[in-house]
């Protein structure tokens, strides 16, 4: 079938469902199109938080400063001054939305500390806070009766005189092709975890929506960027917050020593995550760890402490590792957790390509430069998205439907029919993922080097030959999750070659990456963005200065 | 370890009716979750099975399932915990949601109970310039309800949706009160209205299920309870359920135990619904399944203890 819309949002995660809700305020008649239902979305996962200069003493300037400081200076300085300064009424909103913050005595919104914040600006909803957030952004959709596409996945971008036009999108349910015409498409499709393995991220967490955008022409930026959290469980990548070492958790490799006193003796278990994660790495790599990992131990804290204050995890290491933090210690890992880098966008969500937008982790502004601060994404969301759902809705008004009809439709069916159709030869889905999940891991993780990341650059084009001869076993039509798993290979491969590209041209260490052949940050020749696009079947990169209004870049030390 | 799957399997373009499939993994961690084993056959050994799964760390609702007969969560339950002494793990779709492949059941019925309940803050009057100033106590009681992950297991395993799909079910009263019990909402009277109306909060049996497969904690009987005891102090007595429990408690109190058929009768508000129940009560005569009822339900040896009970715990209240 043929649908229309003014404004087409692909994507129910809070980046989604807010803009949605601002096109309809500015009167846009707008769709939305996921994947999965919109409380399924990886919103869900966020449990610390959401930042906001809200409190007495606070400052938008410091709020924005922290981000810039956190960013190591690789962030847009003029975008990350609009985050600070309209933080506090998107915060409020949401309050009036219905998300039920934590209070003080008074009834008033209460806030905690977060790691590299100077003030107690994070806002939050007990461990639930991104559940509770897209919750209620859903519920506002019920509310203003925001029509949902639920269970299409998108597979290509309608581009029409070099503009986005809507998309082709496959009916779960059915496996029926539909084609959505829109006059302004916004992108909120998330991150790209699985391209990682092992990956805190969602199954969902496919960078589609990425590869999309750079199919149709637009370029991806800093996607080297790709943020690592110290402590993962390495069975499923379930993550384990920053609360346990901020209770006094202790880190030990398999000597039992509390190895952080010889990489950061001041700030120990609690330095920046790209520095313990860096540690944690080295201990494994020179032989201390345990079956490629290092252990949180928690016994000292006593039962209490864990019982209480650290429920969740005590819950996690017990559903996932089936260890008791009471008794014992707990395997824990490195995990790719989420990337900076993504569709090039101004301050207003316009991508490159006329008629795109994107907004939240599918997007790079870029406010989290080399790396991102605990409880801005949240943030995130919310601010841009709401810019983008308005300037979408602008730009709609200004401008008309397709032409495009059931030729255009039948060119994705065609394409799927083949797929489906392809007779077996020996490559599927699940084992090539997990092939391209280690390979990013184990080249462009942690440590980094021109070798490591051009073997990378090689392996991950074998991969993409070998795609080429994919086939699908389920040849249903209903629910085939076995063909959307390969579409999401495409695009994760798609992707993860713009993040190699990106990692070996950026020269220099900063933030998330961590060259050991370029230890130092380089700002005479790296106060760059890297831009990725997509020429033929290889990649073309470009640089962008960065915006700095007020900030001069110093030292980055905590 | 080794792990068994027995799984109910259904292709809506083949199959005539559900069947179930075997699978032998071997050389699983000890750890394994069922939806890890599920993930690990659909991705290396049968890539038609059909199940919807997302975050594997139980917050986004996707992957409930019947295990073993029980609606629960595949990503939060260990094989290790649930294996069958033979070894095995039965893992079939929801229930009360009808089978679209395998294991994906339609979904709409849950969102359409959500949505009926009007699941949004409505608030009146001008919008302050900060945030609505309220007591943290209030907020935090609502968290129970507001970490409802809509997984959906509740709606697969109530009894009474089971009969009766009007039912808005436990999820969605469970939402309700996620609603009512927030002092931001000026709706409070007509939602509570609402919730009075048949298939709301008078239909729930207290059967338990709910409170028993809800992964999350949410414990959905309890708020429908405790809608009940707003619904009421609101002044909503004029409902058969209302009357129902008040004469189940009076009848207990009294005699020890319950007269049944007093029960049945004295719930029902009006004469045409007592004299609906007259077949029944005939049927149940000739059957000779009538219990003693009106004089001869007598006092159980031990009603005086169970009177005392129910005094002081009403001098309590
Ligand atoms: C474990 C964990 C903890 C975190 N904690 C915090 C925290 O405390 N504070 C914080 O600020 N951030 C946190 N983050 C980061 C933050 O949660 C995410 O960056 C953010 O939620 C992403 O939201 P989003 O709206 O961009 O996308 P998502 O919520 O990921 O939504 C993506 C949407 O796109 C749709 N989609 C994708 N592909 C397609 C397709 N092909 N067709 C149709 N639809 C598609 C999906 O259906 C989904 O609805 C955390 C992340 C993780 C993993
Ligand atoms: S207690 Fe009530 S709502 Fe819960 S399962 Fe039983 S009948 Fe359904
Ligand atoms: S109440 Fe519990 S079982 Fe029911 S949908 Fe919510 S989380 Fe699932
Ligand atoms: S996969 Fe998300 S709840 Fe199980």
């Amino acid at each position: 079938m043929i649908f229309e819309h003014d404004v087409l949002v692909i994507g129910a995660g809070m980046a989604g469902l807010r803009s949605a809700i601002e096109a309809n305020r500015a009167g846009a008649d707008v769709a939305i199109l996921t994947k999965v239902y919109p409380v399924r979305s990886h919103t869900n996962a966020a449990q610390g938080g959401i930042n906001a200069a809200l409190g007495e003493g606070d400052s938008w300037e410091s709020h924005a400063y922290d981000t810039v400081k956190g960013s190591d200076f690789l962030g847009d300085q003029d975008a990350i001054e609009i985050l600070a300064q309209e933080a506090p009424s998107d915060i409020i909103e949401l309050e009036h939305m219905g998300v039920i913050f934590n209070r003080d005595e008074e009834g008033r919104l209460g806030s905690r500390n977060f790691g590299g914040a100077t003030h107690a600006r994070t806002y939050f909803v007990a461990d639930i806070t991104g559940q509770a957030m897209l919750h209620v952004g859903y519920e506002q959709i019920l509310k203003y009766k925001i029509p949902c596409y639920n269970e299409f996945f998108a597979t290509s971008l309608i581009l029409e005189g070099g503009e986005a036009k809507g998309c082709l999108a496959i009916e779960l349910r059915t496996g029926e092709m539909h084609m959505v015409k829109a006059k302004a498409v916004i992108m909120c499709t998330g991150g790209v975890g699985r391209a990682f393995e092992p990956s805190t991220n969602a199954l969902i967490c496919t960078g589609d929506g990425m590869a999309l955008a750079y199919q149709a022409g637009a370029p991806l930026m800093d996607m080297e960027m790709v943020q690592y959290h110290p402590t993962t469980l390495p069975s499923n990548g379930a993550l384990l917050t920053e609360g346990a070492r901020g209770e006094g958790a202790y880190l030990i490799n398999s000597l039992g020593e509390r190895f952080m006193q010889k990489y950061a003796p001041n700030m120990l278990e609690l330095a920046s995550r790209d520095v313990v994660s860096r540690s944690e790495q080295t201990e494994i790599n020179e032989g201390r760890g345990i079956n490629g990992c290092v252990l949180l131990d928690c016994r000292h804290l006593g039962e209490q402490v864990i019982r209480t204050k650290l429920s969740q995890i005590y819950d996690l290491a017990k559903d996932f590792s089936g260890i008791d933090l009471v008794k014992e210690p707990v395997p824990i890992r490195p995990g790719m957790h989420y990337i900076m880098g993504g569709i090039k966008t101004d301050v207003n969500g316009r991508t490159m390509l006329p008629g795109l937008f994107a907004a939240g982790e599918t997007a790079c502004i870029s406010l989290h430069g080399g790396n991102r601060l605990g409880a801005n994404s949240l943030l995130e969301l919310v601010v841009f998205g709401r810019r983008a759902g308005a300037a979408a809705a602008e730009h709609a008004a200004r401008s008309q439907h397709s032409g495009a009809g059931e030729k255009r439709l039948k060119q994705d069916d065609d394409t799927i029919r083949e797929l489906l159709g392809r007779e077996d030869k020996g490559e599927h889905a699940g084992p090539l993922r997990m092939e391209l999940g280690r390979t990013m891991h184990e080249n462009v993780g942690v440590y980094r080097t021109a070798e490591g990341l051009t073997k990378a650059i090689g392996l991950v084009a074998q991969l993409k030959e070998r795609y080429r001869r994919i086939s699908v076993g389920d040849k249903g039509q209903v629910f085939n999750t076995n063909l959307t798993a390969a579409l999401e290979l495409g695009n994760m491969l798609d992707v993860s070659e713009a993040i190699c590209r990106g990692s070996l041209m950026r020269e220099e260490s900063r933030g998330a990456q961590f060259r050991l052949d370029f230890p130092d940050r380089n700002d005479e020749q790296w106060l760059k963005h890297t831009l990725a696009y997509k020429d033929g079947d290889s990649v073309r990169m470009d640089t962008l200065p960065v915006k700095i209004t007020r900030w001069e870049p110093v030292k980055r030390t905590y | 370890m080794d792990v068994n799957l027995r799984v109910q399997r259904y292709d809506p373009a083949g199959d005539r009716k559900p069947y179930y499939e075997e699978y032998l993994l071997t050389g699983q961690p000890e750890g394994v979750t069922v939806l890890d084993a599920l993930i690990e056959v659909r991705e290396n050994v049968d890539e038609t099975l059909g199940m919807r799964c997302s975050c594997r760390s139980s917050i986004c609702g996707s992957c409930a399932m019947r295990i073993n007969g029980q609606a629960t969560l595949a990503c939060k339950t260990r094989v290790s915990s649930v294996a069958q002494p033979d070894g095995s793990v039965t893992v079939e779709p929801m229930g009360n949601m009808p089978v679209l492949k395998d294991l994906v059941v339609d979904f709409e019925i849950f969102w359409n109970k959500i949505n009926d309940i009007g699941p949004w803050l409505k608030t009146e009057g001008p919008v302050p310039e900060r945030e609505y100033i309220v007591d943290n106590e209030k907020m935090l009681n609502l968290i129970g309800t507001v970490g409802c992950i809509m997984c959906g297991a509740c709606v697969s395993d109530c009894t009474v949706l089971a009969a009766d799909p009007d039912f808005l079910g436990p999820a969605a009263l469970a939402k309700a009160y996620r609603f009512v019990g927030d002092p931001r909402d000026a709706h409070r009277e007509e939602r509570l209205a609402d919730y009075v109306k048949d298939g709301g909060i008078w239909d729930c049996t207290h059967c338990y299920y709910c409170v028993e497969v809800c992964p999350k904690g949410v414990a959905p009987m309890e708020w429908i309870l405790e809608l009940r005891r707003e619904a009421e102090a609101a002044g909503h007595t004029n409902h058969n359920g209302v009357r129902h429990s008040k004469v189940f408690a009076e009848s207990v109190k009294e005699a020890g135990w319950l007269d049944e058929a007093k029960l049945a009768m004295e719930s029902m508000g009006s004469l045409k619904e007592k004299l609906s129940l007259v077949p029944v009560g005939l049927r149940s005569l000739l059957h000779g399944k009538m219990p003693p009822t009106g004089p001869l339900h007598y006092k159980r040896p031990g009603a005086d203890h169970v009177k005392r009970i129910f005094e002081e715990l009403e001098a309590k209240e």
